[in-house]
C-alpha cells in the first residue's frame, strides 16, 4: 500500500489506529530493537573515526601522535565507549539472528542453528586475532 | 541494497569491536601501547589494504544508512519525509565513500 493512495467512492480509507511516537518504549523486545537499530549511528561514527586514522597516518608522524592524543580527550573516549558498546550488541545480535536467517543444508539435513551461531562466532574471533596479529605485530 | 546491507553487517560485527576496543580504548587508556605510525603507514602502504579498506568503509555507510533510514521509518513514523529521508541516508553514504576513496587514495 502506498502512501499516496487516493480515496474514493470505491475505495473508503483504510481502517488503521495510529501508533504512538513513542511505540518503542512499550516493551522491553521493542527498545532492544530500535537500540539495535540506532547502532547504525555509532557504526557510521567509527567509520569516520577510523577515517580521520587513516588521514593522519598518511599526513605523518607528527599527525598521528595528535589523533592518538585526541583520541584520548574525555568526550571521544565516552563516545568510542558508547560505541563501542552499541557495536558488540550489533555483533551480538546479528549473530543470534543469522541461524534463523540463514537455512544451510549438509548431504541434504539442514544444519542446526547453533551450529551456524559458533561458526559465526568463531569466524568473529578469528578475525579479531587477526586485526589484533596485524595491528599490534610491529 | 538487501545484499550490500548484509555484507556491511557482517563486516561490522566481525571487525568494528576490535578496532574500537584498540583505537577507541586500549591506546587512549593506555593499557597497550599503539603501534607506531612507521608500521601503520606500512600497512596502508599496501594496495590491497587500501582496496579492503574502502570496501569496508562503503559497505559499513550503505548498511549505516539502510538501518538509520528505517529507524526514522518504523521510529519516528515519518513517511511524509521519506523521500528527504532517502536522499539524506542514502547520499550521505555516498558521499562518504568518496570521501573514503580520496582518503584512501592519498596515502603515500
Amino acid at each position: 500500500m502506498r502512501a499516496s493512495t487516493g480515496y474514493t467512492e470505491y475505495h473508503p480509507r483504510w481502517l488503521r489506529h495510529r501508533k504512538s511516537t513513542y511505540w518503542w518504549l512499550e516493551r522491553l523486545s521493542y527498545l532492544a530493537f530500535i537500540l539495535r537499530e540506532l547502532s547504525s549511528v555509532f557504526v557510521v561514527w567509527t567509520v569516520g573515526f577510523l577515517l580521520l586514522l587513516v588521514h593522519a597516518v598518511s599526513q605523518g608522524d607528527n599527525s598521528y601522535r595528535q589523533f592518538l592524543s585526541w583520541s584520548t580527550s574525555t568526550p571521544v573516549l565516552l563516545l568510542n565507549l558508547t560505541s563501542l558498546s552499541f557495536v558488540v550488541f550489533h555483533a551480538v545480535t546479528w549473530f543470534r539472528l543469522a541461524p534463523r536467517a540463514m537455512v544451510v543444508h549438509v548431504r541434504g539435513r539442514r544444519l542446526p542453528g547453533a551450529w551456524l551461531a559458533a561458526s559465526n562466532y568463531l569466524l568473529w574471533a578469528l578475525a579479531t586475532a587477526s586485526v589484533a596479529w596485524l595491528l599490534l605485530g610491529d | 541494497m538487501w545484499l550490500l546491507f548484509s555484507a556491511g553487517g557482517v563486516l561490522a560485527a566481525l571487525l568494528l569491536p576490535i578496532l574500537l576496543v584498540l583505537f577507541g580504548v586500549l591506546f587512549p587508556l593506555g593499557w597497550l601501547s599503539p603501534p607506531s605510525h612507521e608500521h601503520l603507514h606500512t600497512v596502508l602502504g599496501h594496495p590491497l589494504a587500501r582496496v579492503f579498506l574502502f570496501a569496508f568503509c562503503a559497505l559499513l555507510l550503505v548498511h549505516g544508512a539502510h538501518r538509520f533510514r528505517y529507524t526514522l521509518y518504523d521510529g519516528l513514523q515519518i513517511k511524509h519525509l521519506n523521500e528527504f529521508v532517502n536522499v539524506l541516508c542514502y547520499g550521505g553514504a555516498i558521499l562518504g565513500s568518496a570521501v573514503a576513496a580520496y582518503l584512501l587514495w592519498r596515502v603515500p
